[in-house]
């Protein structure tokens, strides 16, 4: 062994005949886990190597590790850094000088410390960056954009929330980098008409622009209309926008392919005319002014228009028949939550447009058996169906569905009268992999068996608050749904650990969410953990019975878990303890945990280094000084303290009824 | 007689026409023929009249008299006529005859409408020549109140009046300079108080040595001045001085003031706020300041704007130029890097387990054998062009500013790593 390892030659002459770029063209096809290529690197030193030749891009779980994986791996072309609270100035001059030309994306959206020195730095030295994403940097300043105005091959931009800057530093930009074609100005309440206006007249490729929430108006409008590649403009929440400033914009966008105006309130048809023109294909209007006969009017002759959407939009009966006449033929509407959805508006606009390949319709409570008899058959190729809480849909109507819409790949029931008959028929819809069942007591194991036997293809379920549903229904989910990412049963009361043990074997599982489930203990979720590596959502909320020794087989395999919540349960701070080898542990919630001691509660939360979010209750704030706060904010952790008394859990099948009292 | 009558019609339409219009060709054309059938008309008349004479020469004196009357009167009317077309061209005048009486009374009393109107009277119509004056003293009186706010290189623009038609006075440099607040109307000399000036006054004649005009001031005094006061500054070369070629004289002793001080004088008022703008005049300085600062807009080139939308303008129409980030965010920026995190973030973490040092990125770059090159990043070298280059198009605040904040943070670089890092760093900055 020993010789072998002196010489690394005997090695090369066992992967000789296979070159460099052949083993890249393996490792390519490795992207899918993970851990496929931890393992790869994991079996020689060359191999290991190669791998770190070969990856090119890069998301640090911790910015503890950064320094060594920066050297490990020369030849990242896009670092994503958001899983790393603090990176400071050195860090990035650190990162400018390894990577240099190399490097063409950067993201420090969820990053704080640096400053315009650390950009300053990355720009200089890394010439070929594209992408930079700065969003939540909340105390950037207009002297850190002046610094990446000198980034000349820039092309995407990212400063959402950034909401200290100002017209000038935007302006810097746009002098700078002349090549955006991607700009999110997002909630940067400091940026006004002249920023906005010089970036259109500056950067003329632009392709993409997010204005939402800007306090903007006409002035610059008259410029940004004006760019001549301009595909994709969000507009909203722009409140200073009225039918006014849009009627000055006689020209109309050449290229806008996606316009959104959502939360306008003052822009309606007037104002739209002038918006509304031939190679538009994505619309949004939500939360706008209300949808009469004239608005849908305007939109009639844009026959590019594919997807409309009018969430929370007061529509009137004959602005809902008029959506009928448009001459485009829809591929995606949403009517979510719009008040006055009846039968006869959507029918009308089914039999029209019957390509639609996407409908939402959650909480349009008025409709009933009649539109979805409509619906099932005109839309046959309907994909993705959302209808949550249409309560006087009757059961016999999501029989229909099953029968007719065998494309579904996305089907939201939540709070609907869906019985065992409705979720047979909709197993015929082999193509599904978001099914959500939340509060529909109907249901049984019996109807959830013939989902798992037959929808394989399921990645997304959702039980929350299936009362009636066991450890049977579970069983045949995961016998037959071994691509199951996400899962939620919380409220299921009748689960055991039978359920978890037999959900290890979704090795695929990142969410799971079993929140009030008091019969499930650590012995269900040991297996869970051992079989589902690739955790990163946990809730164990309110159950009782999990306890330190869960923790244990936790902390050891699931790496990967980012987020837990361990409120209520029996897990004391030696169990948090074990969780501190969790190194991209983010977020924890533990409030009404019994069994913490400040001082060992302290050394777990030293110990989990990646913590940003930490939940605790008010009490606990007293027990601890305050530098030990201090500094963990100092890292990248912030505190949220609640004061909520301790709850005992209502009976699952009085839970609706309080609800629906309440409405 | 009929035709006359209705000539005269006409002529009143002028008159009125140059009250209300801009100088026109075409009306001035109409006038003229107008007036030259009119004088033709009057030729006619005294034609008839000599004939007459000649045929009966026992013709009554009365009859005489009254063809001289009416002859005078149209002579006169054509003469208004004439003056007041030739008026509308000058365009100071045009107060003067907007304001001015009307057309009848001034027929009249032909002398009363002459052109300038102060200026010009002479001696005959005593209580005409009183109301035009005090009319003069009030022109003066509001030039004075104006001049307060604008410029007096700007206002008096407009004004020609013809040499010699006003008197030139010209202060000493000494007399401009002093703080005075009250002027002698005609030498121009200046005073501290009111009560001096008017023993000065004195001096100038007997009228001013009444109790009444020693006890308070009069408009009716400076009334008695014969001619309109203009000033010369005594600037040798200057345009404002009465010896230059094209002298533009200064209407009151306040523009001599303002001007004198700002074209002949040092500034030596500073701006407090920006310490680069400096003035002479220290109203000047007022308004200056009260737009400096905050609201100071800067451009990449060194151009500065009062207001933002100027500056974007600016921008939008000059290629490369780029908004300059304000001097004071900049020091608040290296403010933050070295103090402002100072406080809480390095401090604390430093001492504790601080998870990111800078030493653990000398490692790697030991361990890429490019340490010649990279150990650069600490290096005060390279933290002068990392924190200079990113705006070294900008004008910089004052150097020893930079300075400072530099070596804190290279300082600062050095005490990261505590216990370790520090041998080693050293060695590297050595």
């Amino acid at each position: 062994m020993k010789r072998q390892r002196a010489s690394p030659e005997s090695n090369l002459d066992f992967f000789g005949s296979v070159s460099e770029e052949l083993v890249f063209l393996i490792l390519d096809h490795l992207q899918d886990s993970p851990f496929d290529s931890k393992s790869f690197s994991l079996v020689c030193k060359s191999f290991h190597k190669l791998e770190s030749l070969h990856r090119k891009t890069l998301k640090p779980l911790h910015s503890k590790h950064l320094p060594k994986i920066l050297n490990r791996y020369p030849c990242i072309t896009d670092l994503d850094l958001s899983l790393c609270p603090r990176i400071t100035d050195e860090s990035l001059m650190g990162i400018a000088l390894i990577y240099k030309k190399m490097l063409r994306s950067i993201n420090l959206s969820r990053s704080k410390s640096f400053t315009h020195l650390g950009l300053s730095s990355l720009v200089k030295n890394c010439s070929s960056l594209v992408d930079i994403d700065l969003s939540n940097a909340e105390d950037l300043k207009d002297s850190s954009l002046a610094a990446l105005a000198e980034a000349k091959n820039l092309e995407r931009l990212c400063l959402a929330r950034c909401k200290l800057i100002t017209d000038i530093g935007i302006g810097c930009v746009a002098v700078g980098c002349r090549n955006l074609r991607f700009l999110s100005l997002r909630w940067c309440l400091g940026v006004g008409d002249l920023g906005v206006g010089l970036i259109a007249v500056k950067c003329k490729e632009m392709q993409s622009l997010d204005l939402s929430y800007l306090p903007i108006t006409e002035k610059c409008l008259q410029q940004v209309v004006k760019l001549e590649h301009l595909e994709h403009l969000v507009l909203e929440g722009c409140i200073a926008i009225d039918d006014d400033s849009l009627a000055d914009l006689q020209l109309g966008f050449k290229a806008i392919k996606n316009l959104n105006i959502s939360s306008c309130e003052n822009v309606s048809h007037v104002g739209l005319k002038s918006l509304i023109i031939e190679p538009l294909q994505q619309l949004n209007l939500a939360y706008g002014s209300p949808v009469t006969l004239a608005l849908a009017k305007s939109l009639q002759k844009c026959s590019t228009l594919q997807s409309v959407k009018l969430d929370g939009c007061q529509i009137t009966p004959c602005g809902l028949k008029a959506i009928g006449n448009w001459c485009a033929s829809l591929k995606e509407l949403s009517l979510s939550k719009c008040m006055g959805v009846t039968d006869e508006g959507l029918s009308s606009i089914v039999t029209t447009h019957k390509d639609i390949r996407k409908l939402d319709i959650t909480c349009c409570r008025k409709i009933t058996h009649r539109s979805i008899v409509q619906i099932t058959n005109s839309c046959s190729s309907l994909t993705s169906f959302r209808m949550e809480s249409c309560t006087l849909v009757p059961r016999e109507s999501f029989v229909l569905i099953g029968q007719r819409c065998h494309f579904l790949e996305e089907l939201d029931l939540t709070d609907n009268e869906v019985d065992d008959e409705g979720l047979k028929s909709i197993s015929r819809c082999s193509k599904l992999s978001s099914l959500k069942l939340g509060i529909c007591l109907n249901i049984t194991d019996y109807g959830l068996s013939h989902i798992g036997m037959s929808c394989s293809k399921l990645t997304e379920l959702d039980l929350y608050r299936c009362a009636a549903i066991t450890d049977k229904g579970i069983l045949a989910i995961s016998d037959g749904c071994s691509n199951l990412r996400m899962i939620n049963i919380a409220y299921c009361n009748d689960i055991t650990d039978i359920s978890l043990i037999s959900m290890s074997k979704c090795s695929k599982m990142h969410t799971f969410e079993s929140r009030g489930c008091p019969l499930i203990t650590s012995l269900g979720l040991a297996a869970l953990a051992v079989g589902c590596k690739q955790l990163t959502k946990l809730d164990l909320k309110k159950c009782y019975r999990i306890d330190d020794l869960g923790m244990v087989p936790l902390a050891h395999f699931c790496q990967n878990l980012r987020q837990i919540n361990l409120s209520y349960s029996s897990v004391t701070d030696v169990g948090l303890l074990t969780l501190a080898s969790l190194s991209c542990l983010q977020s924890l919630t533990i409030l009404h945990v019994k069994g913490l001691t400040p001082s060992r509660l302290s050394a777990a939360l030293l110990a989990c280094g990646g913590l940003t979010k930490v939940k605790l209750h008010a009490s606990i704030n007293s027990l601890l000084p305050l530098p030990f706060f201090r500094y963990l904010e100092a890292r990248g952790c912030s505190f949220q303290w609640r004061d909520k008394e301790f709850q005992a859990e209502l009976d699952p099948k009085c839970w609706k009824l309080v609800r629906d009292d309440t409405e | 007689m009929k035709i006359l009558g209705q000539l005269d019609g006409q002529m009143n339409g002028i008159c009125n026409a140059i009250r209300n219009c801009e100088w026109d060709p075409k009306v001035m054309l109409t006038n003229l023929s107008i007036m030259e059938e009119k004088i033709h008309q009057l030729q006619d008349l005294v034609h008839l009249i000599v004939g007459r004479r000649t045929e009966a020469v026992k013709g009554s004196e009365e009859l005489a008299a009254q063809q001289q009357q009416l002859i005078n009167a149209d002579l006169t009317s054509i003469i208004v006529q004439l003056i007041s077309t030739a008026g509308s061209l000058l365009p100071s005048a045009k107060n003067t005859f907007s304001s001015g009486n009307p057309l009848g009374s001034q027929l009249g009393q032909p002398g009363g409408i002459g052109y300038p109107s102060g200026s010009s009277i002479t001696g005959n119509n005593n209580v005409n020549k009183v109301e035009d004056h005090s009319n003069q003293i009030d022109l003066i009186g509001n030039n004075v109140e104006e001049h307060d706010q604008k410029d007096e290189e700007e206002v008096d623009e407009g004004e020609h009046l013809p040499p010699g038609s006003y008197e030139i006075l010209q202060l000493e440099k000494e007399e401009i300079l002093a703080p005075h607040t009250h002027f002698c109307l005609i030498c121009g000399k200046g005073f501290k108080r009111d009560a001096n000036l008017r023993m000065h006054m004195r001096g100038h004649g007997d009228e001013y040595k009444t109790p009444a005009a020693l006890a308070k001031p009069h408009k009716e005094m400076c009334s008695e001045a014969p001619l309109i006061k203009r000033y010369s500054c005594p600037y040798i070369g200057c345009k404002r001085n009465k010896d230059h070629k094209k002298f533009q004289p200064l209407k009151t002793i306040l523009c001599v003031k303002n001007h004198y001080k700002r074209t002949h004088c040092d500034k030596s008022y500073t701006c407090s706020r920006c310490n680069t703008k400096k003035f002479s005049v220290i109203a000047d300085l007022k308004t200056h300041e009260k737009h400096c600062g905050r609201d100071k807009w800067l451009c990449s080139c060194g151009t500065t704007f009062s207001r933002k939308d100027k500056l974007f303008g600016h921008i939008t129409l000059f290629q490369g130029h780029t908004p300059a980030i304000p001097l004071d965010e900049n020091k608040g920026m290296v403010d933050l890097s070295d103090h402002g995190e100072g406080n809480e973030a390095p401090s604390k973490v430093a001492q504790t387990d601080f998870d990111f040092s800078s030493n653990d990125f000398q490692n790697i770059l030991d361990g890429k054998g490019i340490a010649n090159d990279d150990t650069r990043i600490f290096s005060p070298l390279d933290f002068d062009t990392g924190s200079l280059g990113g705006f070294s198009d900008f004008p910089r605040p004052p150097f020893e500013d930079s300075a400072s904040s530099l070596s804190f943070l290279i300082s600062d670089a050095c005490n990261y790593p505590r216990e370790t890092g520090r041998s080693s760093i050293s060695n590297n900055l050595g």
